[in-house]
Formats: C-alpha cells, sequence, structure tokens
C-alpha cells in the first residue's frame, strides 16, 4: 500500500508533461485531438490526485507518517576535496501537499474545461483570423498550441506541489515563469491603438522580467539555506529530530548584523514570493499579466503561479516563526521594519515573520484601494488578487499557519470561478459587438450593465464568487476563512488587524460596485443588449467552482464559534481542516479561542462594504459615460485610478535610465569596443588567410602537388606513346633483348 | 654404337632455335613469321628429349612434355592460320607490318 501510493504520487505531474509533447509533437495539427489529450491528461492528474488524498487523509498518524520517496539526482562536493554526497530528488505528500493535491489539480481540470469553449471549439475557423491575435467569431487559429501551454503550466504546478525540496520547488516555479510568459503573450501580435496601453507581448515581458528579478534573490536564499544546512529537503529542515536543523538556523547569527540565519533565509525566499504572488512593490505585472486570454488570468491568479507563491512561503514557514535565539539583536532589527512591525515585535514575532506580515497587510489594503477605482473586469479581480495574496502573507506572518493556508484555498476557488465568470462575460459582450459593430473595449465595465437576464448562470455563479470574495457571513467560503485571519491577527498584531479589516471592507465594496455595473441596471450599449450565455463547457466550470466556493469553507468551522461551532461539532467536522493541515508542523499550532471583536468586525466590514456598494452604485451608471460616483474625490480618484503611479514612477526610475544608459553606452561600448575588437580579428584572420594562399596554397598545393602530378603523368604517357609501335617483330625484339640482358645476368651470377 | 655426346644435340637444338628465331624476325610474310615459330617449339622438343634420354632416361616427364608442346604448336598453328587467312580476306595482304590498326 505504501508502495503503491508512492508510485502514484511521482506519477502525479507525468500526464500533463505527457500531454504537452504529445500536442507539440503529434496532435498539433488536429484541434480536437489536442484538447481530448490535454483534457484526459489533466483529468489522469486529478484522478492519482485524490487517490493519494483520500488514501492519506484517513491515515490516524497522518503527518507524522508521509509519504516520502527519493532518489539520487546529482552528486555535490568536491571530487578529492571535499565529501560528495547525492542529492536527493523525491516526493513528499504531508498534510499540506495534501491541501495542495485537493484544490490544485480540481481547478486546473475546470480551467482546461472551460478554455475548449473560450477558444471558441466547434466554430468554423474566421478566415480573417490571424495566428496570434484574438479570434473574431471563429475558432482560435492557436489552439493546440494554447492547450500545450496549459499542460506544461499545469505539469509545473503539480511538480512543485509534490516536491519534497526547495531546488525541485523551484523547478517547477520557474516552467510556470516560462509558462505565464508564453501564456501572457499569447495573442502575441495584438496591437492597441492607443499606444500608452500595455500590448500583451510588452506584458509578458514585464512579468517575466519582473518575477526574475525576484527569483534570482529567492536563488541566493536557496543557495544560503543549503550553505547552512546541508540539505534542501522540506522534512529534514523542519521536522526530523525534533527540528534540529531549526533550532541550528536559528542560533547562527547571519552575515547581515542581527539576523539569525533562518530569518535572513526567510527573508529572501519571501523576495521570491513577492514577485511570484505579486506583492509590493513587485505587484505591477500581475495587473498587466491580464493581456493573456482569460482562463490564463484564471491559472496564473487562482490555480497555480501566485498560489505557488504562498505556498512556499507557508512550506517554509518555520523559518519565519522560529524565535529570535540571538538576544536583542533581533528585536532591533524588528523595530527598524517600521509600524506593524514594531507592534508585532512585543508579540514575539520573527524579524522575517514581521517583514512578511508588514508587506502582505500593506499589499492588501494598498491593492485593495486601486481595485475600487478600475474599470476593466479583469482589472478590478487582479487588483484584488493582489490583495488577497497580501491576506494570506499578513496571515503567515504574524503566525496564523491555518488561516493563510485555508484562505489560499479558498481563494483559489472563488477567485478561479469569479476569473472564469469575467471571461464568460467578456465573451459575451464580444459576442454583442457582432450585431452591433461598436468601436468599444468588451472588458470595459461601463459598457456593460444588464447582463443579469442576458447570461443567467453567469451571473449566479459570479455573485456566488463575488460574495464569497467579499466575505458574506456564515454561507461562503471567503467568510470562514476571512475570518480566521482576523481572529489571528486580532490575537497577534493589531495594527494588521486594522489594516486587513479596512482592506476586507474594500474589498466587500468593489466587489458590489463589479457586479452592480456588470449585471444590473440597463444595457449601456448595444452590445451588452446582445449578449447571450455562453458554451456548456464554460458554464459547468462555473457551476462546479461556485459549489465549492460555498462548500470549502465549511471545511475549517471552530469549534467554539457560536451555533455554527456546536453544528459542526455535532457532525464531527469542527476543525476538521485544521487538524489534518496542523499536522505539517512538528508542533500543531494553537486553536485560538473564539473573540467576538473580530467576528463582529468581519461580519460589519462584509455587510457594511456591500451595502456602501449598493447605496453609491446602485444608481450611478445610468449611461455608458456617466461619471464614476467616486470622481466627486477628486485628486485621490485619479491617484487611485492611475494605479498611485507606480508603473509611470518605474519607467522613470528603471526603465527610462536603463534604456537612456543603453543608449549612452551603446556607441562607444559596442559599436567601438565590442564591434572594434569583432572586426579587428576578422581583419586579421583575413589577411592571414591571404597571406597562406599567396605563399603556401597557390605555389606549393596547387601548382606543384595536384596540377603537378597530373602534368608528369600527362607528359610521361607523351614521351611513352612513341614505343607502342604496333610491330609485332619489333616487340619481339625488345622482348629478345630484355631476355638476354637477364640472361647473361643470371648466367653471369650462376657462374660466379 | 658410340655415344653421340649430349652436346651435340644441344648444338642441333640451339641453331633450329636461332633459325627460328631469324625467321620471326627478319620475315614479313606472317605465314612465314609462323614457321619460325614452329621451329622454335620444334628446338625446344628436341631439347626435352635430348635432355630426358640423358639425364632421366627412368622418368617420362620429358616424353609427356615433348608430347604436350607438340599439341600446343598443333593448335597455335591452327589458330595462327586461321587468323591470317581472316586477316587475308579483310585486306589482301598476309605483310605483318600492314596489319596495324591497333597502333595510336
Amino acid at each position: 500500500m505504501q508502495l503503491d501510493l508512492q508510485t502514484l504520487t511521482w506519477l502525479i505531474p507525468v500526464p500533463p508533461l505527457l500531454a504537452f509533447f504529445l500536442i507539440v509533437l503529434f496532435t498539433n495539427r488536429s484541434k480536437g485531438l489536442s484538447h481530448t489529450v490535454a483534457l484526459l491528461a489533466i483529468f489522469a492528474s486529478l484522478a492519482l490526485s485524490w487517490t493519494v488524498l483520500f488514501s492519506v487523509i484517513v491515515w490516524p498518524a497522518f503527518g507524522k507518517q508521509v509519504i516520502a520517496s527519493a532518489v539520487p539526482w546529482f552528486p555535490v562536493g568536491i571530487a578529492g576535496l571535499t565529501e560528495t554526497t547525492a542529492f536527493q530528488m523525491g516526493v513528499l505528500v504531508d498534510p499540506l501537499t495534501a491541501v495542495m493535491l485537493f484544490f490544485v489539480p480540481l481547478t486546473c481540470a475546470m480551467i482546461f474545461l472551460y478554455s475548449v469553449g473560450y477558444q471558441n471549439w466547434g466554430k468554423p475557423r474566421d478566415p480573417r483570423d490571424v495566428p496570434g491575435k484574438p479570434p473574431h467569431y471563429g475558432i482560435e487559429p492557436l489552439y493546440s498550441r494554447f492547450f500545450a501551454y496549459l499542460s506544461l503550466f499545469a505539469f509545473g504546478m503539480l511538480l512543485l506541489c509534490v516536491a519534497d525540496n526547495l531546488l525541485l520547488l523551484f523547478i517547477g516555479w520557474e516552467i510556470m515563469g516560462l509558462c505565464s510568459y508564453l501564456l501572457i503573450g499569447f495573442w502575441f501580435a495584438r496591437e492597441y491603438d492607443d499606444p500608452k496601453k500595455i500590448t500583451p507581448r510588452q506584458a509578458a515581458v514585464k512579468a517575466f522580467m519582473t518575477t526574475r528579478i525576484a527569483d534570482v534573490i529567492m536563488l541566493l536564499g536557496v543557495a544560503y539555506l543549503y550553505w547552512e544546512t546541508g540539505t534542501l529537503n522540506f522534512r529534514e529542515i523542519f521536522y526530523a529530530q525534533d527540528g534540529a536543523l531549526l533550532k541550528l538556523l536559528a542560533e547562527t547569527p547571519s552575515f547581515v548584523g542581527g539576523l539569525a540565519a533562518a530569518h535572513l533565509i526567510g527573508i529572501l525566499l519571501l523576495v521570491g514570493t513577492i514577485g511570484k504572488s505579486a506583492q509590493f512593490p513587485l505587484h505591477t505585472w500581475l495587473p498587466d499579466a491580464m493581456e493573456g486570454p482569460t482562463p490564463v488570468s484564471a491559472m496564473i491568479h487562482a490555480a497555480a503561479m501566485v498560489s505557488a507563491g504562498v505556498y512556499a512561503m507557508i512550506r517554509v514557514f518555520p523559518l519565519f516563526d522560529v524565535p529570535a535565539a540571538l538576544g536583542g539583536a533581533g528585536e532591533h532589527a524588528a523595530r527598524a521594519l517600521g509600524l506593524a512591525a514594531e507592534a508585532a515585535a512585543g508579540h514575539g514575532l520573527s524579524p522575517a515573520g514581521a517583514t512578511m506580515a508588514t508587506v502582505g497587510a500593506f499589499t492588501a489594503l494598498f491593492a485593495a484601494t486601486i481595485a475600487v477605482a478600475q474599470n476593466d473586469v479583469k482589472k478590478v479581480l487582479a487588483y484584488s488578487t493582489v490583495s488577497q495574496l497580501g491576506f494570506m502573507l499578513a496571515a503567515l506572518g504574524i503566525g496564523g499557519y491555518i488561516a493563510a493556508t485555508f484562505h489560499l484555498m479558498t481563494h483559489a476557488f472563488f477567485k478561479a470561478l469569479l476569473f472564469l465568470g469575467s471571461g464568460s462575460i467578456i465573451h459575451g459582450v464580444e459576442h454583442g459587438l457582432h450585431h452591433s459593430h461598436e468601436k468599444i473595449d468588451p472588458q470595459d465595465m461601463r459598457f456593460m450593465g444588464g447582463l443579469r437576464t442576458k447570461m443567467p448562470i453567469t451571473f449566479w455563479t459570479f455573485v456566488i464568487g463575488g460574495m464569497a470574495l467579499a466575505g458574506l457571513p456564515f454561507v461562503t467560503a471567503g467568510f470562514w476563512s476571512k475570518d480566521e485571519i482576523l481572529l489571528d491577527a486580532w490575537t497577534h498584531a493589531p495594527v494588521v488587524f486594522y489594516t486587513l479589516a479596512a482592506a476586507a471592507l474594500l474589498t466587500a465594496f468593489y466587489t458590489t460596485r463589479q457586479i452592480l455595473m456588470v449585471f444590473f441596471g440597463r444595457p449601456r450599449t448595444e452590445a451588452a443588449a446582445h449578449a447571450h450565455e455562453s458554451h456548456w463547457t464554460m458554464t459547468v466550470p462555473l457551476v462546479v467552482l461556485s459549489v465549492l466556493a460555498v462548500t470549502a469553507g465549511w471545511l475549517n468551522i471552530p469549534s467554539d464559534f457560536p451555533v455554527f461551532g456546536a453544528l459542526a461539532q455535532s457532525l464531527g467536522g469542527d476543525f476538521f481542516f485544521k487538524n489534518i493541515v496542523g499536522k505539517s508542523l512538528l508542533e500543531k499550532p494553537e486553536a485560538i479561542p473564539f473573540h467576538p471583536i473580530p467576528l463582529a468586525t468581519s461580519i460589519a466590514v462584509a455587510l457594511g462594504g456591500i451595502a456602501l456598494g449598493w447605496l453609491v452604485y446602485r444608481n450611478a451608471y445610468a449611461k455608458a459615460d456617466s461619471p464614476d460616483p467616486l470622481a466627486r474625490l477628486g485628486g485621490l480618484y485619479r491617484w487611485l485610478q492611475n494605479k498611485y503611479y507606480i508603473d509611470e514612477f518605474y519607467d522613470s526610475a528603471f526603465v527610462q535610465p536603463t534604456l537612456a544608459l543603453a543608449r549612452n553606452v551603446f556607441p562607444f561600448i559596442d559599436r567601438g569596443i565590442i564591434d572594434g575588437l569583432l572586426h579587428l580579428i576578422g581583419r586579421v584572420s583575413l589577411g592571414l588567410g591571404e597571406i597562406i594562399k599567396d605563399y603556401f596554397d597557390v605555389p606549393l598545393v596547387n601548382r606543384t602537388l595536384s596540377d603537378g602530378s597530373g602534368e608528369l603523368v600527362k607528359g610521361a604517357g607523351r614521351e611513352l606513346r612513341v614505343i607502342q609501335t604496333g610491330r609485332v617483330q619489333q616487340y619481339l625484339v625488345i622482348s629478345m633483348a630484355i631476355i638476354m640482358v637477364v640472361g647473361a645476368y643470371v648466367f653471369l651470377m650462376a657462374v660466379r | 654404337m658410340t655415344d653421340i655426346p649430349l652436346d651435340w644435340y644441344l648444338w642441333l637444338s640451339a641453331a633450329l632455335f636461332c633459325i627460328g628465331v631469324y625467321g620471326v624476325l627478319a620475315r614479313k610474310n606472317a605465314v612465314a613469321i609462323l614457321m619460325g615459330v614452329e621451329l622454335m617449339l620444334n628446338a625446344v622438343i628436341v631439347n626435352l628429349v635430348a635432355f630426358w634420354r640423358y639425364l632421366t632416361p627412368t622418368g617420362s616427364a620429358g616424353m609427356v612434355w615433348a608430347l604436350v608442346v607438340l599439341a600446343v604448336a598443333a593448335a597455335e598453328a591452327a589458330v595462327g592460320l586461321a587468323l591470317i587467312i581472316s586477316i587475308y580476306r579483310r585486306r589482301q595482304s598476309v605483310v605483318a607490318e600492314e596489319v596495324n590498326m591497333m597502333k595510336f
């Protein structure tokens, strides 16, 4: 049994990789075959994952007992100088991985299914369509390629989930980085009339570059961790020998004054997550990543990449949790990190944890404020994702291991639902555009309205997702996970609590705004009036995800929660999630006692935000060009709408100076030194060749060897042909003479 | 009977051979050349028989070889005469020098 499960775990990431190669190498021509292969593969992964998951989850000692299997990968150390050991690569299924195995393949599979409809499967190829541009009405020209990329992406994510060490995790992480680049730039030929609007091509490069910066720093963290411990295996570092390695890390001072090695490694790894999960200040790529097709947005923002960032942090959570064992030095560093850190330091948070909480909480509020003023239906969701990821990191930073993991899962469900829903909306409006021929952006919410009756399934599922995001009390998953985070924050770090509460209020507000603008009122354009419901392959995933967006929250109802706690207890499901996931850690986290204030706050901000949104936006958009009610805020609104001008700031602070530097350096270094050197080498070689030709090749090789031997043979023939007289008697005379000479010679020799 | 020494036969053979060589080299008529060749072969036969009789009279190799040479000479004469007749039919001549089509 144990052995079988190990093999199954190894197999989990394999089918999508196979699908990728199959599609690229063989089924590229057939669109139907391509999506069949991709879908079969992801559903095979789903089946494998759930087989493993439901087998291990019933083990009584799950957590102490895990699925772990490793093979030697490559030797490390210098032969003859240091000890060489084999670096082990393997898979691990502990409770945390089990959670990932629950929602990652499921959301991926839903996204795959949805892509079939989204890329216009079943419609004829439109002759106007060009590869690299969004299709007008017919099937996507690069349909097979899309599924190949999606499969590779799924492979990266599943690999990351089952990896048992940081290096393998990092490999999965980078595969996803590549795929996100390819998928964001999927419509690479798309251009806009407005030169300031970012094209998919630019967005892809931006996403790739931004995350790359973070990844380099993360790799430093990985290397540093290996340097200190000699292993990258999660279980060995965080679990084996009662966490001896972790204690060692906490006691080792790092080369940055006052920080323990554990905390410096943690901060370095955190930078990787800041890039991948789009936290301030590296968040700018994620909203622009919306240039990709919508299933990609769902893949990046819900199921895979951004979750991976938070997952990695949850994985290495013990690094952030170990108290600074170096006395006052750590405390001092924590104080230097600002408001939240200062408040946190009093509660015994490590400097690394404080950093994470600060970044997370700030991003949560910061991104929520931007989301309020966006008009693009996907941009709102993008900023909301940035904000929700901030929630998770803030929770993790203050020690809310369970809360962060829980929110990661529920968020994956409802955010995937919202993105797929927005894709359905855009699809509907684009369909309407074929009737109306208006020149409008089909993603702009100002041109929508009244879609409630046109697209009922999309409407209801979107509302469910939106309410989960807003945290509508008691019924939605988002409420339970967010409440958990707020409770953690209230107990450990009040500053974080206030920040997150404000962010949650804004979340409810902008979600309500979005739903009202898209679905309510009258259609504000002809396109919206002609919108219609999407293909069943798009609506089925919406329904599945909307069920999960509600029910997933019930997995972790605290026992001491009023009414619901008792209800859950009677069903045996209280703290179900916590009891499972908590076992990933050496010391199971304590349940935080129930407190009415965070609960009241949680309910108040959710309902308050929804109500506020309803009041402000109920009748706000009568026509498409009505001013936004928030425009009355004046300058502040403009700041929000322009995302605090951070893109412009980065452009002038980093991009333009780099370009200017390049322009100035180019004539001197490139033209002068590098090209000069190359030309010099070229000229020297040319001259050398000329000399060799004149003094060696032509006289010696050509004239003497090749021509010479030919001439020799020809001359000899000319000279010798005179003896071929054709007279038999002459020949006989010659042969007689030769015989006589030879005979005389033999005779003389014999006589002597 | 007083023995005739071996030398005499050898001298006879050598003389015959030289006459044959002379005929081959000096005559222009192809038939005469062929006759010279026959003389040379006969000189060889005389040689063979003389050596057999004087040196190894108990063996039979000399006799056999003499017969082989006779057979070859007959075959050669037949083929040679046939060629000459064939050439004569085409070119109305049996002069060896005039048969020079293979010359460069």
